[in-house]
């Protein structure tokens, strides 16, 4: 176990996202038991390291694109919990006024564009995203998350050749948990390094341990870096696992116990924290008052949730098209 | 001032009097550039504007089209043109599933300011796959615009306002219309919320959009010599539907004829069947009648893509049946 290489605080912050993410798709789980969270419902624990190392890699001037298992991108790009949970409960206070859902998360002040529940669907939206950016003189860049499903979709292969052709400023993120529902990579495609794939269309890739979330942010850092200096996009495969079945609909019938518990053991935040811990910077008492303040947040989140109001059946138009003189 | 110009060049100076009026404008899609638009539409706007603004793309028509929207969510104003409408089935997803959705589904956060333009339709012997009418498909689903311009004056004059527009408009160019010549008036189809008569009458309206223009007014230049004076309504926007312009004809006319190149199940002019039958049923005189495309892949010998298109004798043949009273 090397050293975590950062400040107290970027660590106890480290701990802390993660810690919100698994703290909270836990509360979304029973809250979908209660009722409350309706729809289709993917979690994201297991997978925090790569969220949270990544997203800490981006500044307040870059776009974030998402798929519909983004809970916790969305946390940690800033959306106050309250609101996320507003809008799963399909409240007129949430992010989306109840029009998205669990899967469609968007906050135009974070500049997260969702949210998409197509396969594929977010890294067209990305690639002119950035091609926005890189025309109109901006020094952002793009954050572009998809699991390795999508690595098989025409729009996987279309962004790439896209982005790389112009150069544009995108940081594509991978999210290889292994399975895409119940198919895993390697009955779904020929060639099964994914870093081969991105680096057939001439962008550097490099394949991460995304399980610890040093690595990601790491990686995550040094690639931001070059797609921000202009070197165009970049390609990252962040190995992780998702603990829990697809969605709350997924018998999880097409993996082993023994697989599940073996990738457990390898824990993002139990990593962090016990290196954290062996060397001294971060004591059992830390984590506790951690647990504490992520208690108390969401304790706060699910009680606006449960009052806010809900949109009137009148406005069920409203957003459709642009009101006249607006924009 | 007035000049005469062909459909072609029409399209070619509103898309330059958009790039010069606004500097977030880039016009994008396969063969734009080098090639002068495949429909020479955009010939010669590389050399002004370059290649940044004239934007070439690869044969990408899912990911240049998402791109757009992308564009246009990080504040460009994109014009994106697909080739042809039947290529836009590969792009079908990013319009129907992002830009149509984008703005209701993130509770109007976000918008596309996205112009989509395509041509569309059949008439050159280009067979099943390069034949397609769908302006219907688009014009079902919310969230998008649909304009056919079938004019010189629309053609010159609909782009602008729908690069204005804050939300994804898609405009459907006939490619049989890019020869149509005409005196163009400065600024007389800057307009793209309403349909137009485009020839008055009192006997029947005849309803059409797009290439099906052409053909219809032609055969009501064939009713009038015949006695019959046919109404010629033009709808110019398929989404928001201008009811009006149609339904207060009718109310007039007591009959109506629509008039598409639409396969008949399903297409636009059952909706406009529906809208009538709705609000102006006892206007009617007679049941509502339509000419359409055969129930047919469009075939490639000539004369039997005649025999599947909407053609002047057949319109001229239903509308004497529908004044006559022999329809029903
Ligand atoms: C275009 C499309 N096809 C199918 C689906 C149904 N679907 C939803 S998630 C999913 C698996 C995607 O797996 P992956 O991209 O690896 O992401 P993960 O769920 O593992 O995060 C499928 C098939 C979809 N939403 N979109």
């Amino acid at each position: 176990m090397t050293d975590v290489p950062y400040s107290r605080e970027f660590a106890l912050d480290l701990v802390r996202e993660m810690l919100r993410i698994r703290r909270f798709e836990e509360i979304c789980a029973e809250l979908y038991g209660t009722m409350k969270i309706r729809g289709f419902l993917h979690l994201y624990i297991g997978e925090e390291a790569v969220a949270v190392g990544v997203l800490r890699a981006a500044q307040a001037k870059d776009a974030v694109v998402a798929t519909y298992r983004e809970h916790g991108h969305a946390l940690v790009r800033g959306i106050p919990a309250k609101v996320i949970l507003a809008e799963m409960f399909g409240k007129a206070s949430g992010c989306c006024r109840g029009r998205g859902g669990s899967m469609h998360l968007f906050d135009a002040a974070t500049r997260f564009h969702g949210g998409n529940a197509i396969v594929g669907g977010g890294l067209p939206i990305a690639t002119g995203l950035a091609l926005a950016e890189r025309m109109l003189a901006r020094q952002g860049i793009v954050f572009c998350f998809f699991g390795e499903g999508a690595v098989a979709e025409g729009a996987f292969h279309e962004s790439m050749n896209l982005a790389a052709l112009w150069r544009l400023p995108v940081l594509f993120c991978c999210e290889n948990n292994l399975y895409a529902m119940g198919t895993s990579l390697a009955r779904s495609e020929s060639q099964t390094d994914l870093c081969v794939k991105a680096g057939s269309y001439g962008m550097a890739a490099q394949p991460v341990d995304g399980m610890d979330v040093v690595a990601v942010h790491e990686a995550a850092k040094s690639a931001a870096e070059a797609v921000r200096a202009g070197g165009g996009p970049r390609f990252l495969e962040l190995r992780t696992y998702r603990y829990r079945a697809h969605s709350m609909f997924d018998p999880d019938l097409y993996r082993s116990k023994e697989e599940i518990e073996a990738w457990k053991k390898r824990g993002p935040l139990h990593g962090l924290t016990g290196r954290l811990k062996a060397q001294g910077s971060m004591s059992e008492e830390d984590f506790q008052r951690l647990e504490a303040e992520v208690r108390a947040e969401f304790e706060e989140a699910v009680a606006f949730a449960e009052a806010a109001p809900l949109e009137p059946a009148a406005d069920l138009l409203r957003d459709v098209y642009t009101p006249a003189g607006g924009a | 001032m007035s000049a005469r110009l062909s459909y072609r060049e029409a399209m070619r100076e509103a898309l330059r009097e958009a790039l010069l009026r606004d500097s977030r404008v880039l016009l994008m899609g396969e063969d734009v550039g080098m090639y002068g638009g495949s429909y020479a539409v955009s010939k010669g706007l590389l050399a002004e504007f370059g290649p940044e603004r004239i934007r070439d793309t690869p044969l990408s028509e899912l990911g240049f089209v998402g791109a757009g929207i992308g564009a246009a969510l990080g504040g460009l104003r994109p014009i994106v043109e697909i080739m042809t409408v039947n290529f836009s089935l590969l792009a079908l997803d990013p319009l129907v599933n992002s830009a149509a959705a984008m703005r209701h589904m993130s509770g109007g956060q976000f918008h596309v300011p996205m112009v989509v333009r395509m041509a569309t339709g059949a008439g050159r012997q280009l067979a099943a796959q390069h034949s397609h009418s769908l302006e219907g498909w688009y014009a079902h689903v919310p969230g998008l615009k649909v304009l056919a311009p079938a004019t010189v004056e629309d053609a010159r004059d609909m782009l602008w306002p729908a690069v204005q527009d804050p939300d994804p408009v898609v405009i459907f160019e006939h490619a049989q219309l890019y020869n149509l010549e005409a005196q163009y008036r400065p600024g007389s189809g800057a307009d793209i919320t309403h349909g137009r008569v485009r020839r008055p009458g009192r006997d029947l309206t005849l309803i059409t959009f797009g290439g099906s223009l052409p053909a219809t007014l032609q055969a009501a230049e064939t009713l009038a010599a015949a006695g019959i004076e046919p109404e010629v309504v033009d709808l110019r926007v398929l989404r928001p539907l201008d009811e009006a312009v149609f339904l207060e004809s009718v109310r007039r006319t007591h009959r109506a004829l629509i008039v598409e190149e639409e396969w008949r199940s399903g297409g636009f002019a059952a909706e406009i069947t529906a809208r009538i039958m709705e609000q102006a049923f006892f206007d009617l005189d007679a049941p509502v009648q339509r000419v359409c495309s055969a129930e047919v892949p469009i075939p490639y010998a000539k004369h039997l893509e005649e025999a599947a298109l909407p053609q002047p004798a057949a319109i001229v043949a239903a509308a004497r049946r529908l004044v006559r009273g022999e329809a029903a």
